[in-house]
C-alpha cells in the first residue's frame, strides 16, 4: 500500500506534535522515522493509525484519503513499545482479537492464530497470559497480533527499546526478514540510529516536529543535508568545528586557529564563497593518527570499545573524536599527529544549518 | 577458653534477634493501634451495648433513673420482631430498595456516567463529574428540601408547575409514587461513589492498550465490552459490595423525604425502623430494647453479606504481594 502524507500538521492545543510533514512512501517499502524523544514520531504514527485526527494536511493510503477514516477501517497492524497486550486475555485470545473483531469463523481464527504463532516461535505459549511471558516473548506476541489480520500497513513504535541489547539484535534481523518476505509497507519509529540504518530502505529524520531529511541510509550518512542529520546519524557522532575557508595557491584551505586543512575544489568552493566562518563536519573514521599528519595534538581520553579505541584528541581548544586500532595502545597524554581525510569533509551554513554542499 | 565465649556470643545474638522480632511485632501493632482504638470505641463497644440492650425491655415507658431496674427479657424482643406483622413488609421493602437503587443507579448509571465522561473532552468530563458530586457533599437536609420543593403539590412544586404549564394534571408525587422518588433521590447521591472509582480505574488503563484495541479493529463500543469492562472488574465488584452495605444502613434521606410513609410503612426500610422504634416512636414512646433488636439483625446481615462478598469476589487477591519483575 502506497502512503502519501502531504503537509500534515498535528497540534495539541498550542503544542505542536508534528508540523507540515510531507512524505511519500512506496508500496512495500520499509521506512524508519528517526529522531530524538519528543520530536513527533509517535504523533505521526498515531495519526496514520487514525487515533489522532490531523489538524491540517492530507493522508492517503493508495488513492483513498483516510483523514477521517476510523482506525478499524484502515487495516493497519501496530506494534507498541509497551507491547500493549491485553492482560486479561490469553496469548491465543490476544492474537485472535483482530480476527474476532472481523467476525472470522472460529476454525479460521484457530488456524490463523496457530500459523502466526508458529512463525513467531510462540506456539507453545498460547495458553499463557501476557504477565507470564518475558519481554522478548511479549514482543513476539505483539508482532503476531499485528500480522494476523494481514494488514496493508505495519506501524512500529520503538518496538525494541524495552529489550536487552542481544535480543534487540536478533529481533532486528527477524523483523526485517519478515517485512521483506511479506512485502507489507512498514513504518518503523525509533530513536536508535543503528536500528534505522540497518533496517530501513529509507529514513525520515525528524527534529522538533519537523522533517529534516528523507533519504536512503548511506545517502544520509555520506551526504547529510542539515547539520542536525549529520550529527544524529552515525556513531560515534560527527566532529564539528568552526572554520574559515579561503582560496590559496589554486586550492582551498579550511582554517581554525593553528589548524590548516587543504580542501579539494569540489568541497572547498561552496564554503569559500560563504561570507564569514562556516561549520565543518568530519566523521571519526575520517581522522587517523599518522606520522605524516598535518595537525599536532594531544590525546585527552582513551575509551576502549573492544574492537577499537575511541579517542578524544585535543588540538588547542578543539576536541576531535576518532577511532584507533587497539593494538597501537595509545595513552592519554600522548602527543600525536592527526591526518584529516578532507575529501569526506562536510560544510554547513552556521545560521540555517543547511549543508553548503548538498541540496 | 574459646568454647564458652562462642556460646555467649550465640546466645547474645539469639537475644538480639528475639529483641528485633519483638520490636517489629510491636511496631506493626503500634501502627495499627490508632485505627484499632477508633474501631473499638466507635464500633465494637456500641455493638456490644446494642446487643445487650436488645435482650432487655428498656423503653421510655418503664425508664427510671435507676438503671438496675432494667429487666433482662432474653430473646423476647426477637420473638416479638418475628411476629411483628410489619417486619416482613419492611424486610422486603429493604431488599427492594437496596437492589433497585444499587442496580439502576449506584452501579449501572455510575458506570454509564464514567464511560461517557471519559470518552468526551477531558475538562468537560471533569466538570460534569464535579457537578454530580454536589448531591453527596450537600447537607442531606438541604438536598431533601430541594427535592421536596420539586415534588410538592400544586401550585408549589416545580414538577407540578411544569405540569400546569403543559396543561397536564398535577400529582402529589410523594404519596402517589413514593418509591420512585426514594430510589431516585438516593440513587442520585449513590452514583457519585461508583463514578469516582470507575473513572479513576478507566483512566488508569494504559493509553497504548486502548489505542491497540482501536487499531486491532474494534469500535469504541467493542472496546468497552472487550477491553475496558474486563479491566475494571475489581473496582466493579468492590463498588457492588461496598454500596450494598451502605445502602442497607442508609436511612437519613428516606426519613427526611417520606419518613417511611405514606400510610403504614410504604417506604420504611429496616435501618429506619430501628431508628423509629428506638428513638422516635409515636408520642415519645421509645422502645430502646426492641429497636436494638432491629439494629442487631441489621449488623448481622451486614457482616454475613460482607463475608460472602469477600469470599465470592476473593478480595484477598486484590492485595496480593507485588511481583518483582524477573530480569
Ligand atoms: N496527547 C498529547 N497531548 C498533548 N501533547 C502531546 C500529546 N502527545 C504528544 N504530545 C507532544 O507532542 C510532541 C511530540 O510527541 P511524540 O510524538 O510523542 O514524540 P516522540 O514519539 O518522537 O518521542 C511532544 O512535545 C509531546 O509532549
Ligand atoms: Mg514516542
Amino acid at each position: 500500500m502506497e502512503i502519501r502524507i502531504d503537509n500534515l500538521t498535528k497540534k495539541f492545543g498550542d503544542v505542536v506534535g508534528v508540523e507540515d510533514l510531507t512524505l511519500h512512501i512506496d508500496d512495500g517499502e520499509f521506512v524508519a522515522f528517526l529522531g530524538p524523544s519528543g520530536c513527533g514520531k509517535t504523533t505521526t504514527l498515531l495519526t496514520l493509525a487514525g487515533i489522532y485526527k490531523p489538524t491540517e494536511g492530507l493522508i492517503r493510503f493508495g488513492d483513498r484519503v483516510v483523514n477521517t477514516v476510523q482506525p478499524k477501517d484502515r487495516n493497519i497492524g501496530m506494534v507498541f513499545q509497551s507491547y500493549a497486550l491485553y492482560p486479561h486475555m490469553t496469548i491465543f485470545q490476544n492474537i485472535a482479537y483482530p480476527l474476532k473483531l472481523k467476525k472470522a469463523p472460529k476454525n479460521v481464527q484457530n488456524e490463523q492464530v496457530r500459523q502466526v504463532a508458529n512463525v513467531m516461535g510462540i506456539g507453545e505459549l498460547l495458553d499463557r497470559r501476557p504477565g507470564q511471558l518475558s519481554g522478548g516473548q511479549q514482543q513476539r506476541v505483539a508482532l503476531g497480533r499485528a500480522l494476523v489480520k494481514e494488514p496493508d500497513v505495519l506501524l512500529f513504535d520503538e518496538p525494541l527499546s524495552n529489550l536487552d541489547a542481544r535480543l534487540r539484535l536478533t529481533m532486528r534481523g527477524e523483523i526485517k526478514h519478515l517485512q521483506k518476505n511479506l512485502g507489507i509497507t512498514s513504518i518503523y519509529v525509533t530513536h536508535d540510529q543503528v536500528e534505522a540504518m540497518t533496517m530501513a530502505d529509507r529514513i525520515a529524520v525528524m527534529n522538533l516536529g519537523q522533517l529534516q531529511a528523507f533519504d536512503a541510509p548511506d545517502e544520509l550518512y555520506d551526504r547529510p543535508k542539515t547539520r542536525f542529520v549529520a550529527g544524529f546519524v552515525g556513531n560515534p557522532p560527527m566532529n564539528f568545528l568552526d572554520v574559515d575557508v579561503s582560496q590559496s595557491n589554486g586550492g582551498f584551505v579550511a582554517a581554525a586557529d593553528s589548524i590548516q586543512l587543504p580542501v579539494g575544489n569540489e568541497r572547498g568552493e561552496p564554503p569559500a564563497g560563504y561570507d564569514g566562518s562556516v561549520v565543518m563536519g568530519i566523521r571519526p573514521e575520517d581522522i587517523t593518527i599518522a606520522d605524516d599528519g598535518d595537525v599536532n595534538g594531544e590525546i585527552f581520553v582513551v575509551e576502549p570499545l573492544g574492537r577499537e579505541d575511541l579517542i578524544d584528541a585535543r588540538v588547542g581548544p578543539h576536541s576531535f573524536i576518532l577511532l584507533a586500532d587497539t593494538e597501537k595502545q595509545h595513552r592519554a597524554g600522548e602527543r600525536v599527529a592527526l591526518k584529516f581525510d578532507m575529501t569526506q569533509a562536510q560544510f554547513f551554513d552556521p545560521q540555517t544549518e543547511r549543508s553548503l554542499l548538498w541540496n | 577458653m574459646s568454647e564458652p565465649n562462642a556460646t555467649a556470643k550465640t546466645s547474645a545474638a539469639l537475644l538480639q534477634s528475639r529483641r528485633n522480632a519483638l520490636r517489629s511485632y510491636l511496631g506493626a501493632y503500634g501502627f495499627m493501634a490508632p485505627a484499632g482504638v477508633l474501631v473499638i470505641i466507635f464500633f465494637l463497644i456500641p455493638v456490644a451495648i446494642v446487643l445487650y440492650l436488645s435482650v432487655t425491655n428498656l423503653a421510655s415507658s418503664n425508664f427510671t433513673s435507676n438503671l438496675a431496674k432494667m429487666e433482662f427479657v432474653g430473646l423476647k424482643n426477637y420473638e416479638t420482631l418475628l411476629n411483628d406483622q410489619f417486619a416482613r413488609k419492611i424486610f422486603f421493602n429493604t431488599i427492594f430498595y437496596v437492589l433497585v437503587t444499587l442496580s439502576l443507579f449506584n452501579v449501572t448509571l455510575a458506570l454509564i456516567v464514567s464511560l461517557l465522561t471519559t470518552h468526551i473532552d477531558r475538562s468537560a468530563g471533569f466538570l460534569f463529574r464535579a457537578l454530580w458530586i454536589l448531591p453527596r457533599i450537600t447537607s442531606p437536609v438541604v438536598y431533601i428540601l430541594i427535592w421536596k420543593r420539586m415534588t410538592a403539590e400544586a401550585p408549589f412544586g416545580i414538577l407540578n408547575q411544569f405540569n400546569e404549564f403543559l396543561g397536564q394534571p398535577t400529582y402529589n408525587y410523594l404519596s402517589t409514587n413514593p418509591w420512585v422518588f426514594v430510589v431516585v433521590v438516593n440513587g442520585f447521591i449513590g452514583v457519585s461513589f461508583g463514578m469516582i472509582i470507575f473513572t479513576s480505574a478507566i483512566e488508569s488503563i494504559p493509553k497504548d492498550l486502548l489505542n491497540a484495541s482501536l487499531v486491532d479493529g474494534s469500535s469504541r463500543l467493542q472496546r468497552i465490552r472487550y477491553v475496558i469492562l474486563p479491566l475494571i472488574r475489581w473496582p466493579l465488584l468492590f463498588v457492588v459490595t461496598y454500596q450494598t452495605l451502605s445502602l442497607l444502613t442508609s436511612f437519613v434521606e428516606i426519613q427526611l423525604l417520606t419518613d417511611g410513609g405514606p400510610g403504614l410503612y410504604r417506604t420504611e426500610v429496616w435501618s429506619l425502623t430501628a431508628y423509629h422504634r428506638a428513638l422516635s416512636n409515636y408520642f415519645g414512646n421509645a422502645q430502646w430494647g426492641y429497636g436494638s433488636a432491629f439494629a442487631v439483625l441489621l449488623v448481622m446481615i451486614g457482616v454475613v453479606l460482607a463475608v460472602i462478598y469477600m469470599r465470592v469476589f476473593r478480595f484477598d487477591e486484590l492485595i496480593a504481594e507485588p511481583r518483582v519483575e524477573a530480569l
